[in-house]
């Protein structure tokens, strides 16, 4: 007799607009197997997980559930289907405890009592071996912690289809490793697992079936035993892509901006960073490697105008004249005015780089808005700009006036890019440009990220992944709890060497 | 005795605002701001008017049941305010309209309602005076608890107020509960902070909403009622109402959303209120200085409120945005 799959989906589509963000889904999963979603931005894995929660409804085919046909209307459809869903971006309330959160919108006969509550959580954790503490507010929660409150939360229901929205971007490798022993665990238990990510390795080392979704459509299922990571990249992007990432020599490389003895402070009055000295050169990369948190951020902007509470200098040299410029106490504005033309693309997207609700055309007017004459905004410029975009970079977006918060997120950051690099800047400062895309629009990335490069500005890449750091940049500096631990040649270090560096500092303060 | 005299006045222009505050808090708590509270206790009080008026006037003020001549007024005031609720919910809820707009706008619509209402039955009364007094209504809702004059001093601050006023302390400390201890006050909490969330473990965002509205729109319109029938001794007058609804709106700042706080700070905004009939020689630019303070230390609690940024103490953090399943 055959199995009967846990879960199974069957022609499924669903529109947004007049735009398909599922076509013609199918897909099943059995009990104990892990089955993962694999696809680029934007190519229709949540807006499918969402429909099987009951956040979304489909517009047209059917969801099976142990061979039944049913329809999952609501989140409480999906409870009774036993169906947990772990979302991207934590559907958590943050200043209630981890219990309250397990418990929220579950019924139970009794009285209503936390303390039993956080009892029963106790023991779902001590089960599965999870570290929690169930009366901790989740506002003073790390990122992981936060999810095992998720991942309880959907086992407390007594879920038998987990279901796991890229759960290993937010994660370090170690933590990752733990989450995945966890998976393993409750696969033994006869869960069906469908897990979200972007990480190829990850995808072959926990699953064991990989179904593959490109631009909103189902491609096909594989064995994950039977396939590769090539293999399931061509799946995924349609066409091959070059795995390798170009990278030429510096060009004639001048000191542009030069850092010198930088400290910085935030709110609290703590110390980010620590006598920070680098020079970034025109025409080439300069990758900045570090765990994040380490003072990437805070470092960026600082040069950018953006850090107030600063001691040391930065210094700006002008490529035309050779003039020296003095960049720190001075506002974004006042920088732009010295003729500087200095490019940052910050890694809140949508909170510090670009206006959700806004098209892309207005969002390109941010940068130019003080140009225009008269009172009267000029769009003219804007909306050419923002066509040129839309169309050079390929975002997939119905029109420019579309509010660039309901794009994908590779299409928001090419938005952004696109936006930052048409001022033709000397310097081009990205963090985590890549954070959150897919494959394709990393590669579009970097060959933005190079083409820079090539025009003579100073670029300085923000990244997490050691292999893109170590094949993109030219040098890369290495911040260990604010302090530079080593600045080292790109085409000759190794992983293992920057690994090393970046721990240096904060095995010392521990 | 005047000790005794301002802790009872103090008291009695307490409760509207405690109702008032109430109300808005358990709306609040669903997130929605609804700052059309003010209009929505002048309809209250209208509709409390109204059906007392009918019934005064039908049967005359020597022939009225005591059960009736309370209950007739009470359910006028609750429908009515229900309605503004109702108003509010399906623009904000269902049409997800702007809060803001929507409140401020249902504001000037209930103090027109009243005073359309009102100047009708002032003409109908055909009284010389803009007015209409409800003398024989009022001494119903006005019956206080028996023994309260045989207890002296303690009796007349505790025990001689009127059955709505120990209604306003009960239900704040109803809600309080409520909100802390129940799953029904935790599920209305996750509304307020986010709708998202609450929607995606399984409650009934929009149901919560809806309740936790009208329930609050309901409860502040019994401060109108308690108003008109206690403190103005049934006499309406157009506007007479004056900025009490603001006030409980700012009360709800001045304790945190929470309704226990709430009574406290009822009282003290009650004090401040009268303080100035007290103290003796005082001018007028004094006393309007003072009428001030209340705002005064809703600002200064704001700022405090906001400065040590205590996540607890903050508004909900859904306050104001509509909220909608499938927006991306």
């Amino acid at each position: 007799m055959e199995k009967i799959p846990a879960l199974e989906l069957k022609n499924i589509s669903k529109k947004f607009g007049s735009k398909y963000a599922n076509k013609g889904i199918d897909l099943k999963v059995y009990k104990g197997e892990i089955l993962s979603i694999l696809g680029e931005n934007g190519s229709g894995k949540t807006t499918m997980l969402n429909m099987i929660s009951g956040i979304y409804f489909p517009d047209e085919g059917q969801i099976y559930i142990n061979g039944d046909a049913v329809t999952i209307a609501s989140p409480n459809d999906a409870f009774r289907y036993r169906i947990g869903m772990i979302h991207q971006h934590f559907k958590l309330v943050d200043v209630f405890t981890a219990t309250e959160n397990i418990i929220l919108g579950t019924e139970d006969e009794g009285k209503y009592d936390l303390k039993k509550y956080s009892k029963k959580v106790k023991e779902i954790a001590d089960a599965y071996g999870f570290e929690i503490d169930p009366d901790k507010k989740i506002y003073e929660m790390s990122v992981s912690e936060k999810q095992t409150v998720e991942i309880i939360k959907v086992l407390y229901r007594g879920a038998d289809i987990l279901m796991l929205d890229e759960p290993t971007a937010v994660l370090t490798p170690q933590e990752t490793r733990k989450l995945f022993d966890v998976l393993r665990r409750m696969k033994a238990d006869g869960k069906a697992i469908i897990i979200i990510t972007h990480k190829l390795h990850e995808v072959l080392d926990v699953s064991d079936k990989v179904a593959v979704l490109r631009k909103g459509a189902y491609i096909g299922t594989v064995n994950t035993p039977e396939t590769n990571e090539s293999q399931l990249t061509e799946m995924m992007v349609g066409q091959k892509v070059v795995l390798n990432i170009d990278r030429d020599d510096p060009v004639d490389p001048k000191d542009r901006l030069i850092v010198a003895h930088l400290n910085c402070f935030n709110h609290e009055g703590t110390k980010v960073l620590d006598d920070v000295t680098f020079t970034a050169k025109s025409g080439e990369i300069l990758g900045i490697a570090g765990i994040a948190g380490s003072g990437q951020r805070e470092l960026l902007e600082t040069i950018a105008g953006l850090q107030p509470m600063v001691t040391g200098g930065v210094q700006y040299i002008d490529p035309a004249t050779g003039k020296v410029e003095f960049l720190r106490d001075k506002t974004p504005q006042e920088i732009r005015e010295m003729g500087i033309r200095l490019s940052f693309v910050p890694e809140d997207r949508l909170g510090m780089g670009l206006v959700g609700n806004m098209g892309t055309t207005d969002n390109m007017l941010l940068r130019s808005y003080l140009k225009g004459k008269g009172v009267f905004l000029q769009k003219e410029e804007s909306r050419n700009l923002a066509e040129k975009v839309i169309r050079e970079l390929d975002v997939v977006t119905p029109d420019a006036e579309f509010p660039v918060r309901r794009l994908s997120g590779g299409n928001v950051q090419k938005v952004l890019v696109g936006r930052e690099i048409a001022a033709a800047p000397t310097v081009f400062m990205a963090a985590y440009p890549v954070r959150g895309l897919d494959i394709n629009s990393s590669y579009v990335i970097y060959h933005l990220l190079n083409e820079q490069k090539k025009n003579g500005a100073a670029v300085i890449f923000v990244g997490e992944d050691l292999d893109v750091l170590l094949a993109l940049s030219d040098r890369i500096v290495v911040i260990g709890s604010g302090t530079v631990t080593g600045i080292v040649d790109a085409r000759t270090t190794t992983k293992e060497e920057v690994g090393l560096l970046m721990t240096k500092e904060v095995r010392k303060n521990a | 005795m005047s000790l005794v005299m301002f802790l009872q006045r103090m008291v009695i222009q307490g409760i509207p605002l405690l109702f008032g505050s109430t109300g808005e808090i358990i709306t609040e708590k669903s997130g929605h701001l609804n700052l059309g509270i003010p209009g929505i206790m002048y309809v209250g009080a209208i509709g409390g008017v109204i059906g007392a008026f009918m019934y005064e006037t039908g049967v005359g003020p020597e022939n009225m049941v005591p059960a009736l001549a309370i209950l007739i007024p009470f359910i006028c005031s609750v429908a009515m305010s229900l309605c503004m609720g109702l108003i509010y919910c399906f623009l904000t809820v269902t049409l997800r309209a702007n809060q803001n707009v929507t409140g401020l706008a249902l504001t000037t619509f209930g103090v027109g309602v009243g005073n359309f209402f009102g100047g009708s039955l002032i003409k109908l009364s055909s009284a010389d005076v803009p007015s209409i007094a409800l003398s024989a209504t009022s001494n119903y809702f006005k019956t206080a608890l028996p023994f309260a004059d045989k207890l002296g001093a303690v009796g007349q601050v505790l025990f001689s107020y009127s059955f709505l006023a120990y209604a306003a302390i009960i239900i704040a400390l109803v809600a309080s509960y409520m909100l802390k201890k129940t799953r029904v006050g935790l599920h209305l909490r996750a509304v307020g902070e986010s709708p998202a969330t609450a929607d995606a473990a399984g409650i009934n965002v929009t149901r919560y909403k809806y309740v936790a509205t009208c329930v609050g729109s309901i409860i502040a319109g019994l401060g109108g009622l308690y108003y008109i029938m206690d403190y103005a001794c049934g006499v309406w007058s157009n506007n007479g109402f004056g900025d009490r609804g603001w006030l409980s709106v700012a009360l709800v700042i001045f304790s945190t959303w929470k309704p226990d706080v709430a009574i406290l700070g009822s009282m003290l905004f009650g004090a401040l209120l009268i303080i100035q009939n007290y103290i003796p020689n005082l001018t007028m630019s004094a006393q309007e200085l003072i009428k001030m303070t209340p705002y005064l230390v809703t600002i200064i609690v704001l700022v405090i409120v906001s400065a040590r940024n205590k996540r607890e103490n903050q508004p909900p953090a859904g306050l104001g945005l509509p909220y909608f399943r499938e927006e991306r």
